[in-house]
Order: structure tokens, then sequence, then C-alpha cells
């Protein structure tokens, strides 16, 4: 069987976003608000997952502080949006610092500002972390990750500090999340899939074989990074104009443990998998959330457990980890070579 | 000064757990802060549920951390010892999150107090300064604990095998070393270590919830790199000057006090910048 | 005559141990050397200095008027030095064709905008990068296992395939760390063809370590011998055979013993 040409692929891909607009379409007009939240959650998980696989799947490193990106996104695309009056009102504790107490900038603008601004920590931070490798990195980028969450306690008068940034204008709706989380896994896959992806992978494979066919690691790892942390930062502006409320704390460690089970329960390496796990992830929070409610069985009832969700997932981690490494897909990528049954390239 | 290097010396025994695993297994084990507050929890039921007194429970506490341990170890790090370090670290942070939210589930969130017996409860004077009994006890402790350790690592057979592992571990391994025994016993010893420094933590600070772990395990992981991970003596010493240094920074400078812990990773990533192998460096003779 | 490669008065001291003692060697375009010595006399060592893994004591190293130090490898690669590994160190978790396209992309990457956008350029380097890399795998002989993981290889493939990926970064000089090891009597032979094949066509000037004598004697136009860091002897193969020092140095080891 021929492989699919290059126009099909074309066609098929368009086909499915059309139906994939379709349906959102239905759900935005037809769908309860809780079917649509659970949607737009979804698109921003993938949004993360697949950005986060990036760094850590395919490039190998394991970045633990992709919440300092979501929460400078988050802050950065709220104090955009918000008016001059609303600031005012909000920060009680002390003024907000000007130029940011006048701007105010549409929701669009903010988006963009939000990955900007996460693309720039990014980058400055890269010089310490990417001078270091292994369980090192691990560290420095979940220290990173806590700086920045303490930061925004403290600096009260850029983020409000601990009372956070409440009645943001809803701006996120299913148009907004799909249309981003679209533009990423194009974005991903298409840099995967050239001759810097390749690069990156051969730093995951073997980083000293890779220098010596002169490959710079820095620079790969630099861009990973940072096309990483613009998308998260956008998906942490999306989410807060999704739940109109943030605080420092809403953005920690707890996060990248989630995304982390969402890589690689759908595969570490795998952007198809990423979106996968970012998927299973949200049906599986909202199902599981049936465990942590009091269930009621005829006469007798069960008290809901808190805290039984995450039980279950670090047993899911721990399961994949110890005993199917590489999660659903592996490093394979969905194509439709494979939906009709010839392999497709890996 | 003297609350300094208690703290210190609490980092310190939590920070030569790190370091004797990281010696060996060149793993970060994320779940070492959590024994700390499964060391707490023991410690509190055996004194109030089972109503021991706290001589029978704190030492009961210490050896069931020490067993849980190993546990750990058997069941989520040895499985994969073939496999790419980053599995490791995942699996680590799994246990981690495995024991918190598993503590969460049984005990409860609500942050529960911590019954502290009366003989650590005094203060004493000093040269004008009244000092709780307890701050002055937990260096003197920390140093028996710690001679002890030395003892076991340089004067035993097993110490010597576990000096071995960490320096070579394929060699000892062609030795016919049981480098499965050594490992637990690390773990073992470890654990213990972290289980009293938990105690002791629940004493000064007395209120016990399931996340209490978090924060002490990050710092003293950051005092073990500081002083060179991979070297007892370099946790110890990372462990007294993140102790002090943290005590200090504070009092100079009260406006920084919410910025403390970020100081704390500030200092590991310095650290890491310019030495990566710490003050004392990981080229040292004597290491575990 | 012109110098190629000049490496003058190397030492190399890690911690007590003196692996390099003031080696010294000159290359000039189009040759190719052997470097051989018992286990341990250094050799892979030059080979780490000159790469750029592995940063000297003291002494130089001199690429084309150029002087290399303590550049990183990557860019040593850029300049035109390519190496194998002794144990092998291919991307095993990608395809065979993959790990030789990774080698083209130091010097045939198009703008990363490009790529992004999907623009004709960008397309268009890709298909080239595609095509190169399977003329190489065809003159290597691993054709046939283009779309197979690199891990699944025969060992006999692998090497070739370490050397196919190096050649394929487009070098002027290679070195070859013990291309032959573990292969058969054969394989040896096959190998020794390609590498003079190799050479030929794109220009090569080789340098290589290797333990086999007859592929060492059969191939080399000169040879140099290292123990214990030192330069024990220099010259034609067969100077070499007959040379006492050398001898000795091997002696013990029977399965070394030169010219065997």
């Amino acid at each position: 069987m021929k492989p699919t040409g290059r126009r099909t692929n074309l066609l098929l891909n368009l086909a499915s976003l059309l139906l994939l607009a379709g349906t959102l379409f239905l759900f935005h007009r037809y769908g309860s608000d809780y079917q649509v939240r659970i949607l737009n959650n979804m698109a921003i998980f993938i949004i993360l997952a697949v950005s986060y696989n990036l760094v850590n799947g395919v490039c190998g490193m394991l970045h633990l502080g992709p919440n300092a990106f979501i929460t400078i996104g988050a802050y950065t695309s709220a104090l955009l949006t918000m008016s001059p009056a609303e600031k005012e009102l909000s920060f009680i504790l002390e003024p907000l610092v000007w130029p940011l107490s006048a701007i105010q900038a549409p929701f669009s603008v903010s988006l963009l500002a939000a990955g900007l601004l996460a693309m720039g920590f990014a980058f400055l931070i890269s010089f310490p972390v990417f001078r270091v490798r292994g369980d090192y990195l691990a560290i420095v980028t979940l220290g990173f990750g806590e700086v920045v969450r303490v930061l925004c306690n403290a600096m009260q008068s850029v983020t409000n500090g601990p009372l956070g940034l409440k009645g943001l204008v809803p701006h996120t709706h299913l148009g907004w999340s799909w249309g981003v989380a679209v533009v990423t896994v194009i974005f991903v896959t298409r840099l995967t899939n050239s001759s810097y992806g390749r690069a990156m992978k051969a730093i995951r494979e073997d980083e000293i074989a890779a220098r010596a066919m002169g490959v710079d690691p820095f620079k790969h790892l630099l861009l990973a990074f940072m096309v990483s942390a613009f998308f998260s930062g956008v998906a942490g502006g999306l989410l807060a104009h999704l739940i109109t409320t943030i605080s420092p704390n809403l953005f920690t460690f707890l996060l990248t443990f989630n995304l982390l089970i969402m890589i690689v329960v759908g595969g570490l390496g795998s952007t198809t998998g990423a979106v996968l796990g970012a998927a299973l992830f949200t049906w599986a929070g909202e199902a599981m959330r049936v465990v942590e409610r009091p269930m009621n069985f005829g006469s007798w009832s069960i008290p809901g457990i808190p805290g039984m969700r995450m039980v279950i997932f670090s047993l899911l981690l721990m399961g994949v980890i110890l005993f199917r490494r590489h999660g659903i897909m592996g490093r394979r990528e969905f194509s439709w070579d494979w939906l009709r049954g010839r392999r497709g390239p890996s | 000064m003297i609350n300094g290097i208690s703290l210190g010396s609490l980092y310190a025994l939590v920070a030569i757990g790190y370091t004797m695993v990281y010696g060996i297994l060149r793993l970060i084990n994320f779940a070492h802060g959590d024994l700390l507050m499964f060391a707490a929890y023991s410690a509190l039921y055996g004194t109030t549920l089972f109503a021991l007194p706290w001589y029978w429970s704190f030492p009961l506490a210490l050896l069931g951390t020490g067993l849980l341990g190993i546990l750990v170890e058997r069941s989520a790090y040895r499985p994969l010892r073939g496999a790419p370090r980053i599995s490791l670290l995942i699996s680590a942070i799994g246990v981690s999150f495995l024991l918190e939210n598993l503590a969460l589930v049984v005990i409860g969130g609500v942050p529960k107090p911590f019954p502290r017996p009366e003989v650590f409860d005094r203060v004493v004077e000093f040269m004008g300064i009244r000092i709780p009994v307890l701050t002055l006890y937990t260096p003197i402790i920390t140093l028996v604990l710690l001679s002890g350790l030395l003892a076991v690592v340089f004067r035993t057979r097993v110490g010597k095998a576990m000096r071995a592992a960490s320096t070579d571990f394929e060699t000892t391994q062609l030795m016919g070393i049981n480098l499965d025994r050594i490992i637990s016993v690390t773990f073992l010893l470890g654990s213990v270590l972290a289980a009293a420094g938990g105690i002791m933590w629940s004493m000064k600070y007395p209120q016990v919830n399931p996340f209490m772990g978090v924060l002490p395990g990050l710092k003293a992981f950051i005092a073990a790199v500081l002083g060179g991970i991979g070297n007892i003596f370099g946790a110890v010493l990372g462990g007294f000057v993140l102790g002090v240094g943290e005590i200090f920074i504070v009092a100079l400078v009260p406006q920084l006090s919410q910025y403390r812990d970020a100081l704390s990773f500030l200092a590991l990533i310095l650290m890491l910048l310019f030495r990566p192998t710490g003050i004392l460096g990981e080229p040292v003779e004597e290491k575990v | 005559m012109n110098v190629f490669l000049s490496v003058e008065h190397l030492f190399v001291q890690f911690g007590g141990l003196t692996a390099v003692n003031d080696f010294s060697m000159h290359l000039v375009p189009g040759e190719l050397v052997g470097l051989i010595g018992p286990n341990g006399a250094g050799k892979t060592t030059v080979f780490n200095v000159i790469a750029g893994m592995v940063k000297p004591t003291s002494g130089r190293v001199v690429w084309r008027d150029e002087v290399l130090d303590g550049r990183p490898s990557h860019e040593i690669a850029s300049l035109g030095i390519a190496r194998t590994f002794q144990n092998i160190r291919l991307y095993r978790d990608m395809t065979v064709l993959e790990n030789v396209m990774v080698s083209f992309h130091h010097h045939m990457r198009s703008p990363l905008w490009q790529v992004m956008l999907g623009l004709g350029t960008g397309v268009r380097q890709e298909r080239l990068i595609r095509e190169q890399s399977r003329e190489i795998l065809q003159e290597f002989g691993l054709a046939h296992w283009a779309l197979e993981k690199a891990g699944v290889l025969a060992y006999g493939q692998q090497r070739r395939l370490e050397i196919a990926r190096a050649v394929a970064a487009r070098p002027q000089l290679l070195l070859l760390d013990e291309p032959a090891a573990g292969m058969n009597p054969r394989e040896t032979r096959e190998l020794g063809d390609l590498v003079q094949e190799v050479r030929r066509k794109y220009s090569l000037t080789v340098l290589l370590i290797e333990h086999d004598m007859r592929f060492v004697m059969n191939l080399c136009e000169r040879v140099k011998v290292l123990d214990h860091g030192f330069t024990i002897a220099e010259g034609s193969p067969s100077e070499i055979r007959r040379n006492r020092k050398v001898i000795r140095a091997y002696l013990g080891n029977s399965a070394d013993a030169p010219g065997e």
C-alpha cells in the first residue's frame, strides 16, 4: 500500500480539524456549563502537556518547574486585562506599581504578552539550568518553580501577594482554548519532525555523541525550553481567564506532578501521547471526584475521602513507571498511515 | 546563633540520608522528606493512641521509619535499577506524593498537635537569654547519632562495603558483595536519621500535617548539595551552613524573612553554577 | 607539504596519572595513519583531546592553521573533524536513517523560521538531507535497515553505522576509534576496503586506533606506537613490525604481537 501522500495527509488533517471545530461548536451551543468547562480544561492541559513533553520527552531533560512559566503567564495576562479601576480595587495592601496600574490590553494581546514574558524568563534561567544535567537540572528547575511562587507571594506591589487577583473576565471560551491547543500541537509536531527536532532527540539519546556530530546542546535545549515556556505562559493566561481567580498557591508543584503523570502515562517523547495523557487525565480527574464524594448505596453510605484521587494518581504513575515505562504510545506518533494499517514512520 | 546550630543539625540529619543514597545509587530520593513526616506521625500515635511513654514510642518510630525506607527501596527503586535515570526520579516523585496523600487520606489534613514530653519542655537561662532546652538537646543528640553513624561507616565491614559501593558501583557488585543488602542498610540508616530529625522537628514546631516533610526535605537536599553530595561530612557541613545562614539572614534583615525559602533555593542554584561538587566536593577519600 | 593537523607536545594528566606524555604528530591531507599500542597507552585520550572532549594539561592542537584551544566538541565538529567511539554511541531509539540525518544538521540545516513556516526551502533541504543520508547508508551496506531502530542492528552493522554517521558530518579529518573491534576476519577485511573507498570518495584524512594488527598493517601508510603515554616508535608498518621496543611493549600478550 502506498504511503499516504502529502496532499492526502493535509486533506485528512483539515477534515479532522473541521470535525473538531464542529463538535466544539455543538458543545458551545448545546452543552452544559460543566461540559464546556471540562472541555476548556482539557484543551489547556493539552497545551501544557504537549509543551512539557517537548523538554522532558523529546530532549530528555527532567524539567520540574513548568508551574513557574504558567504562573508568570497567568499573572501577566491577568494584569493586562484588568482595568485600572479594578486593579485599584484589588490591590488593597499595596498599590500596584506603575506602569502596570495604568495599562489595559485586549485578551489576545495579553495572551501574547504572557507567552513572551514566560519565554523571556526561560531565556534568563536557561544559562544556569543547562549548565547541569540529570538530577541537578531537575532540582534547579524545581527550585525556580518555587522561587517564582515565593516571589509572587511576596511582591505585593506587583502581584497582590497572597490575595491574588480576582474577578477576571472569563474571556476563555472553547474557540480560544482549543484554537491555541491546535496551534501548539501543529507547532510542536513540526518542530519535532524537523532537523532541529532530530538534533534534540539525538541529545536525548546520547549527548556526547550528538556533540561530536556538531549538535550544540545548549542552543537546542534553549530552543525547546523557550518554546515550551511560551506555550505554558499562554496556557497560564487562558487558565487565569477560565477560573477568573488566581493566587500564588494555585500553581504549585502539584501542577507539575500532574503534568508529569500526563506525559508519562501518554508516553514520554510522544506528542500524541501527551495529548492522550492530557485528555485521559482530565476525564479521570472528573471521574475520580466520585471517589471523593460520599457514595450512597441504598441504606448505607461511604463518606467521601479527600485526597484519594491523588493516591490513585500516584499509584498510577508508579505503576506505569515500574511496569510499562513507555506509557501508552511509547515514542510513537499518530499518523494516517498507521490508521490505515501500514507501519508509518516513527 | 544557637537556634542556627539547632536548625542546622536538623537539616544535617536529614541531609545525611539524601547524600548516602545519592552516593551509592546516584538517586535523589524525593521521598526522603516524607519519611520525616512518617516518623512524626508514628511517634504521635505511639504516644497518644497506644499510650506508650515517649522513650518507647520514639525509638519505635525510628525503627518503623527505617523499615519504611527499606520498603520503599525494595518496591520503587530496586526494580528500576537498570532503567534510565529519569524513570528513577519519576518513581521517587511518585513515592513522595503517594506517601503524602496516603497520610492525607488515612489521617486527615487537619494538623495535629505533637505531644512534647515534659523533659523537653523546660527552658534554661544562660547569660540572660532564655533558651528552650530542646534547642540545646538537638545538636547534642545529633552529634550522638552522627558518631554512631560514623562508627558504622568507618569501623564495620558493612560500612566499608557502603563506601566501596559509592566509589565504584559496578566493581563492588563484581566482588561478590551483596549489593542489595548494602543498599538496604544505607536506606535503613538514612531513614532512621531522618526520623530522628523528624521527631525533633515536631517537638520544635509541634504541629504535624501530611505535608510537613516537603520543605525540610527540600532544604535538607539543598544542604546536601551545598556541602558536597555523596559525602557525609559534606551533608553535615551543608546542614549547618544552611541552618545558621537561614537564621542569620532573617535576624539581620527581617524584611527578607518571607523570602527565606527562596533564598535557600537561590543558594542552591548559585552553588550548582559555580561549584557543582559542593564545598567539600566529590573526590574526597572518605564518603558513603 | 602542507600540514593539516598538528599536535604539539601534548601532555594530559588526570590526577596523579600522566595519560599522555609529550605526544606530537603531524598529519598531511589524505593520509591514513594508525595509532597503536597496548591497552591504556593513551590513544583514546589523544583522540579525546583532538575532538575537544578533554582539555590537555599542556600542549596544543592546530587544525588547518587554527589553534583548537578548549573549544567544545560541537564546534570542532563544524570545523571538519568527526570521530567514532570505542564503545558504540549510537542514538539507539532513533532509526538508522535518522542517526545519519542528525549529522547533516550542523552543515545543512535551514533557518528555523523557514522550517516552521513550512516554506519551500525548508522542505527542500529536508529532502536533500534524506536523500544524501540514504546514499551514505547505501555505501555502507545499511540501506536495508534504514527504518529500523539503531539499537536492533547486529554489532558489526552498528560499528559501520558509527562510521557512516561520522562521514555524514562531512569532515575533512576522520578519527576512528577501534573500528574493527569485535569483528571477525571477513568483516575486518570488508571494513578495510570500506575505509579506503570512503577516504577516496570524500577526500578524507584518516587517523585510526586499532588493536587488530593485520588491519593496521594492511591499511595504514604510517603508524605511531604509544605505550603508557609515551611515543615509543613511529614509521611505516613494516618498520614498526620489526621495531624491538614495540615488540617488547606487546610482549606477554601474544594475540597483540604485531605482524602475526
